[in-house]
């Protein structure tokens, strides 16, 4: 399967293009970097997600050589870049505050960097024009900074990065201040891109969708600290936390203790509830505390106890969110716990089967929800 | 209300420019007397309508036919205009460094720099020139120095030459070149330099390509806010610079306390001001595309 042939991480001989080798970044006596280990291959689409002031710039700064680790070292095919300076690196950065220069014009901006290149003027003409269709901004190319919108701002700084074709290109938010469509537009672009060109991206993005669509891989962050790199269906389907598990899409979270029966797993939550049964984790202790972590849309929902679920909960429904295509139902259990359920709209939102108060039967599958340990 | 305030700065340049310059220019167009004061004629409204005419037809533009005919005026011109040029431009070289190490430095040290570049302000401005003649002089404190650890073996010959013109002239407008600078320069995001480094630039060509370019404005204020006080400066040519050293200020002064001839005087005064008309607008204009850019 084509989709399955990149996947470098899973290869023991592959050699890294970016290595963070216990990196640790202190400012002052803040840390912003605590002992991080990744690595990134060539060609991949690196996604950082994590809360504000996790340290994601941080790591990008540390890339493109505006920040020197405290601590361990980063290696760049092989080679330590601690020595190299920015100038000198085979990477471009797009700023999360643009930095677009306020005295050059939109085309000058994004001809900057090729100028520095000493390339023959009509290739920089070539190369500019090409940038400013790719986003759209050719009707701008003339005007200052100062003269567009932040969109086209966010646009002009991103075709700034992507004009010298480098070899890493570091992405902080770039996509965070345009439309949906043109969101996603660009994001096929940037694929597209980085088809056509195998340069490495690193992306920073809040947008988990966003992550999901384009990373080959993403990286949740949490303190300074890689918290689980994976695959986005793997972080989504399998998250190795809580703390993933709610970063990443909507969950519901049930914490209880463990009792292991043959090669199922139970944990039993609440006095009055069955024990919910799902895949067993390896190394659950009976008694260990443990969470349970489902999706909404793997729960749901029915009027009459489903004979054939492994597990199957009734509650009343509290709120109803609707959300255009589903809707998702807080049901509120005996004990007190809610639990959301997403259902497709397939019908109209005047004939939908529950509403307020019904009493439902919630229910999942052994495999539908993940076992975790914290 | 608001008519009122229009009004107030009108009024303020009445008072204060307009009617001193119809003054100095009507004595520009006088003749010299040995009178109190020393020119002729002078207007006597009380003596009614025909003096008032008399008076008007007595004016004449022979003082200005007379700065063109004595070739003093126009050498004290050119010679003020190039040593104004030359020390903005030092200023501007001792200037920049000063205000781009003081928009660097750590946020809590700014005020107290700041305070520094302002601090000779306290004194005397005459003091202070007095107190370079002290060290520019041959016996003064540089040359004792010099001669102290041996880099020179006869006293440097500094006071009374154009050198110490300059030394004063860069001295005392130093702040008022620095001031604008730094104002610019503080306000420059750092991104733009790493930027700027991310693409291709060293540090130095991320200098020319950015900061200079966005202190620009500074720049300009600040050169001219030297260059204006500069062409008309009498002080510090008198006090510093020698026999030699010709500046329009100093011939100013000459026609009016040695010669006593006020009304060549005033032409001269009167032709320095239309001089200085070009730069003033042109700093106007400046300012008004900062304020323009700052929106
Ligand atoms: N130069 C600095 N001096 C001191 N602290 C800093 C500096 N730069 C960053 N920090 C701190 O390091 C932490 C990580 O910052 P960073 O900019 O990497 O966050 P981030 O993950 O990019 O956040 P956001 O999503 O809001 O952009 C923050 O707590 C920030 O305050
Ligand atoms: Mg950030």
């Amino acid at each position: 399967m084509a989709l399955d042939a990149f996947a470098p991480w899973e290869d023991p001989t592959a050699k890294p293009l970016i290595q963070f080798q216990n990196v640790t970044k202190r400012f002052g006596d803040f840390t912003a970097i605590d002992t991080l280990n990744i690595d990134i291959f060539e060609r991949e689409f690196f996604a950082l997600l994590g809360p504000s002031g996790c340290g994601k710039t941080t790591m990008m700064r540390m890339l493109a050589g505006f920040e020197t680790p405290t601590e361990g070292s980063i290696l760049l095919a092989g080679q330590d870049i601690a020595p190299v300076p920015p100038n000198k690196r085979a990477v471009n950065m797009m700023f999360q505050s643009y930095a677009l220069f306020p005295h050059l014009s939109i085309w000058e901006n994004i001809a900057f960097g090729l100028r520095r290149d000493r390339l023959p003027k009509d290739q920089i003409a070539a190369r500019v024009e090409e940038m400013l269709r790719l986003t759209r901004l050719e009707k701008f190319a003339s005007r200052k900074p100062h003269q567009i919108s932040g969109g086209q701002r966010q646009r002009v700084a991103l075709a700034r990065s992507l004009a010298k074709a480098p070899k890493l290109l570091l992405l902080d938010e770039p996509l965070g201040a345009l439309d949906k469509k043109l969101r996603q537009e660009t994001q096929f672009e940037l694929m597209d891109i980085q088809e056509k060109t195998g340069t490495t991206f690193v992306i920073v993005t809040h947008d988990q969708e966003e992550a999901m669509t384009v990373a080959s891989r993403v990286a949740v962050m949490d303190h300074g600290q890689i918290i689980q790199v994976a695959t986005p269906d793997v972080i989504y389907e399998a998250p190795n936390s809580t703390y993933v598990a709610d970063f990443i899409g909507e969950v519901n979270l049930i914490t209880g203790k463990a009792d292991p029966k043959g090669d199922a797993l139970h944990m039993h939550w609440a006095e009055a509830q069955p024990a919910i049964v799902g895949a067993p984790l390896e190394g659950a202790q009976a008694g260990q505390e443990l969470h349970y972590a489902i999706r909404p849309e793997k729960v749901s929902i029915s009027a009459e106890k489903p004979t054939d679920a492994a597990n199957a909960v009734q509650g009343k429904v509290l709120d109803i969110a609707y959300l255009g295509n589903i809707s998702t139902y807080h049901v509120e259990l005996a004990g007190g716990q809610i639990i959301k359920a997403q259902a497709a709209n397939s019908r109209r939102i005047s004939r939908r089967a529950f509403t307020w108060e019904d009493d439902v039967w919630l229910s999942w599958t052994a495999t539908a929800g993940v076992f975790l340990e914290r | 209300m608001r008519r009122l305030l229009i009004v107030i700065p009108y009024v303020w340049l009445l008072a204060l420019f307009i009617v001193p310059f119809l003054i100095v220019f009507k004595i520009s167009l006088s003749d010299t007397a040995i009178a109190i004061p020393p020119y002729t004629p002078t207007l006597d409204v009380s003596a009614g309508f025909g003096a008032i005419r008399d008076f008007f037809l007595e004016l004449d533009w022979e003082n200005y036919i007379w700065l063109t005919e004595d070739d003093l005026y126009w050498k004290a011109y050119l010679s003020s205009l190039k040593i104004a040029l030359i020390s903005t431009f030092l200023t501007l070289l001792v200037g920049y460094p000063i205000a781009y190490g003081m928009a660097r430095a750590p946020e809590e040290w700014r005020a107290m720099l700041f305070m520094l570049v302002i601090l000779p302000f306290w004194t005397s401005f005459l003091i202070r020139v007095y107190s370079w003649m002290g060290i520019l002089s041959q016996e003064g404190y540089l040359n004792q120095f010099l001669l102290s650890i041996g880099v020179i073996s006869e006293p440097l010959v500094i006071l009374n030459t154009n050198i110490a013109v300059y030394i004063g002239i860069v001295y005392t407008y130093l702040p008022f070149m620095i001031l604008p600078i730094y104002a610019a320069l503080e306000k420059l995001d750092i991104s733009l330099l790493e930027a700027a480094e991310d693409l291709g630039c060293s540090r130095f060509s991320a200098f020319w390509l950015i900061t200079v370019p966005l202190s620009k404005q500074g720049i300009i204020a600040g050169s001219f806010l030297v260059f204006i006080p500069t062409i008309g400066e009498f002080v510090i040519p008198s006090l510093l610079g020698g026999s030699r050293t010709l500046m329009i200020g100093k011939v100013l002064w000459e026609e009016f306390f040695s010669n006593r001839d006020w009304p060549v005087a005033s032409a001269v005064a009167v032709v320095l001001l239309l001089i200085l008309i070009i730069p003033i607008v042109l700093f106007q204009r400046n300012e008004q595309k900062q304020r323009e850019a700052g929106k």
